[in-house]
């Protein structure tokens, strides 16, 4: 069924008895042309451009649990292209475009929300970086501007300016950044990928891998063993888990990060925010509710939630930037493992086992990465070569001398 | 997180750093046949175990020692502590 205004008005008009399931729940079969494992939204987003924009067929995505049950329903849901070095910006610029059309290409509501974000910054030095960044920006056509402090106050009155230690002195801001609605991307993908002949297969962890001289041949699963020529693995946090049974040590550690939401309010914050001398950055979602976020734990974990003392330190960033969200009341908040690489950027590449291809180390930027993700994951499945945005984000380039460090802290993952 | 230190009992885990697994106290020789491909391995790859860890925290905001935290990266639940000096090599 194609989604429409039309048809929401007919099923309104016949008691909404006419949606079916999005996707069918496929026993697995014993052989598959490609397996992707790891069903979030990098995993989905790899099998719907295999099937549709490389014209595979016979694909699997494997979920250990269900769909969208890891980050991809977990983050903060910013979409953002401004990054500053030249082996990062031209891939999330070129995932910005995928977001720009993604709704009409999958036929589904992902609340892709371009309502800009705007990094602020405190002293001239930081200025200075921004406006580097920005013109890094201008490069690959992402746009950016920097606002001086009287913009800042039209747009963003509510600011605590005239903070004695970190006065605001402006902003850079991306227009075409935004927010989009996280688990509608995981369902978007999913069930265009479904229509196209991907088998979804959820509750069927794998547990290890055929390997037979150097070359993959399939894995091995809680639902049985299932081979192919060529598997992805998409798993996020536990790429180092799953890797291990290829016997692969990655440049990863797996740390915990937290969001937060408070009750609903009216609207009032226009886009995304970030502080520039504390971590701490703030939406609003349609909802209402303020979507806020700072550091990571900073301790290797797989525990899927975090400690109090960084809940403070956020409510300390937020109270500093803005000290008007004092007052709102905190509804939930949760925590989503990490896979924190060594140089902060992700890896897309063939592993030292043939036929065995690695999509990790997204660190806690992986969700605006999606599209890109997964078009250029598709494409190194399909054609053997990497996609023109993504052919820095080698395996190798730890051993090689070719960090893609944007903040320049080192191979220490709990400061990226 | 209560992080039991051996010489001033618990104490909150918002007082340390987080450094990382503790075989980095075991630098490779730099002088070794090798050496070159040890330090890449030592610098960027990691065990990052789902399980029982050692690591190394450093008490930044108390005496500022270095401890080996041996914790479960599943649970968070903090199995010992000891002065990274006399845990020896790790
Ligand atoms: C709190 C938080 C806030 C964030 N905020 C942002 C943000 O604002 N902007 C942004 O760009 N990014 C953000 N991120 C990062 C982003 O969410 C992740 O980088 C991204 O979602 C990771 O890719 P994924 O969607 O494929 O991961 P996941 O959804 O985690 O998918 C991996 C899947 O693999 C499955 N899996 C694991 N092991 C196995 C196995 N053995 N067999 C089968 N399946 C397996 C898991 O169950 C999981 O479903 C945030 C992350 C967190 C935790």
């Amino acid at each position: 069924m194609r989604f429409s205004g039309f048809r929401v008005l007919q099923q309104a008009l016949t008691g909404h008895k006419g949606w079916g399931a999005l996707w069918r729940d496929p026993a697995p079969k014993p052989a598959y042309d490609i397996i992707i494992v790891g069903g979030g939204g990098h995993g989905l987003a790899t099998a719907f451009y295999l099937a549709k924009t490389f014209g595979q067929a016979r694909i699997a995505v494997l979920e250990k649990g269900w769909l969208g049950s890891g980050n991809i329903g977990r983050n903060t849901t910013i979409i953002r292209s401004n990054y500053l070095l030249p082996g990062n910006q031209p891939f999330y610029e070129f995932s910005m475009k995928l977001w720009e059309t993604l709704e009409q290409e999958v036929n589904f509501n992902a609340m892709v929300s371009q309502r800009s974000i705007i990094n602020l910054f405190h002293s001239d030095g930081q200025r200075d970086a921004y406006r580097r960044r920005g013109n890094a920006m201008h490069l690959t056509g992402a746009g950016g501007e920097l606002l001086s402090q009287d913009q800042l106050r039209e747009i963003v009155p509510f600011l605590n300016f005239d903070n004695a230690r970190f006065p605001i002195k402006g902003g850079l801001r991306q227009s075409r950044a935004g927010t989009a609605r996280h688990d509608g991307v995981a369902w978007g993908y999913a069930r265009a990928a479904d229509q196209l002949g991907v088998d979804l297969i959820q509750h069927c962890e794998v547990t290890g891998f055929l390997i037979e001289g150097g070359r993959v041949q399939g894995v091995q699963t809680t639902r049985g063993d299932i081979r192919a020529p060529k598997v992805g693995v998409a798993v996020a946090g536990s790429s180092s888990r799953v890797m291990e049974r290829a016997g692969l040590r990655l440049p990863i550690e797996s740390h915990v990060l937290q969001a937060f939401v408070s009750e609903g309010l009216k609207p009032n914050i226009p886009g995304v925010i970030t502080f520039g001398a504390g971590h701490f950055y703030i939406s609003q979602s349609d909802k209402g509710g303020l979507v806020f976020g700072g550091d990571i734990d900073g301790y290797n974990s797989y525990a899927q939630r975090g400690n109090l003392d960084v809940l403070q330190d956020v409510a300390q960033g937020g109270m500093a930037l803005m000290p008007m969200i004092g007052r709102a009341r905190l509804l939930r908040s949760w925590g989503g493992i990490m896979d924190m690489s060594m140089d902060g950027s992700p890896i897309i590449d063939r592993t030292p086992v043939e036929g065995l291809y690695l999509n990790a180390g997204w660190c806690y930027g992986g969700f605006k990465a999606t599209p890109a993700s997964g078009y250029a994951f598709a494409h190194l499945l399909a054609t053997d070569r990497p996609h023109e945005t993504a052919t820095a984000y080698r395996l190798d380039r730890f051993h090689r001398g070719y960090v893609i460090d944007e903040k320049g802290v080192g191979a220490q993952p709990n400061l990226h | 997180m209560l992080i039991p230190h051996p010489l001033l009992g618990p104490r909150d885990a918002s007082e340390f750093t987080y450094l990382g697994d503790a075989s980095l106290m075991n630098r490779p020789d730099g002088m070794a046949d090798g050496a070159e491909a040890a330090f890449c391995e030592y610098v960027f790859l990691r065990d990052n175990p789902a399980g029982v860890h050692r690591e190394l925290w450093f008490h930044e905001h108390g005496d500022r020692s270095w401890l080996i935290v041996t914790r479960n990266t599943l649970t968070h639940e903090v199995l010992g502590a000891e002065l990274a000096h006399k845990g020896g090599q790790a």
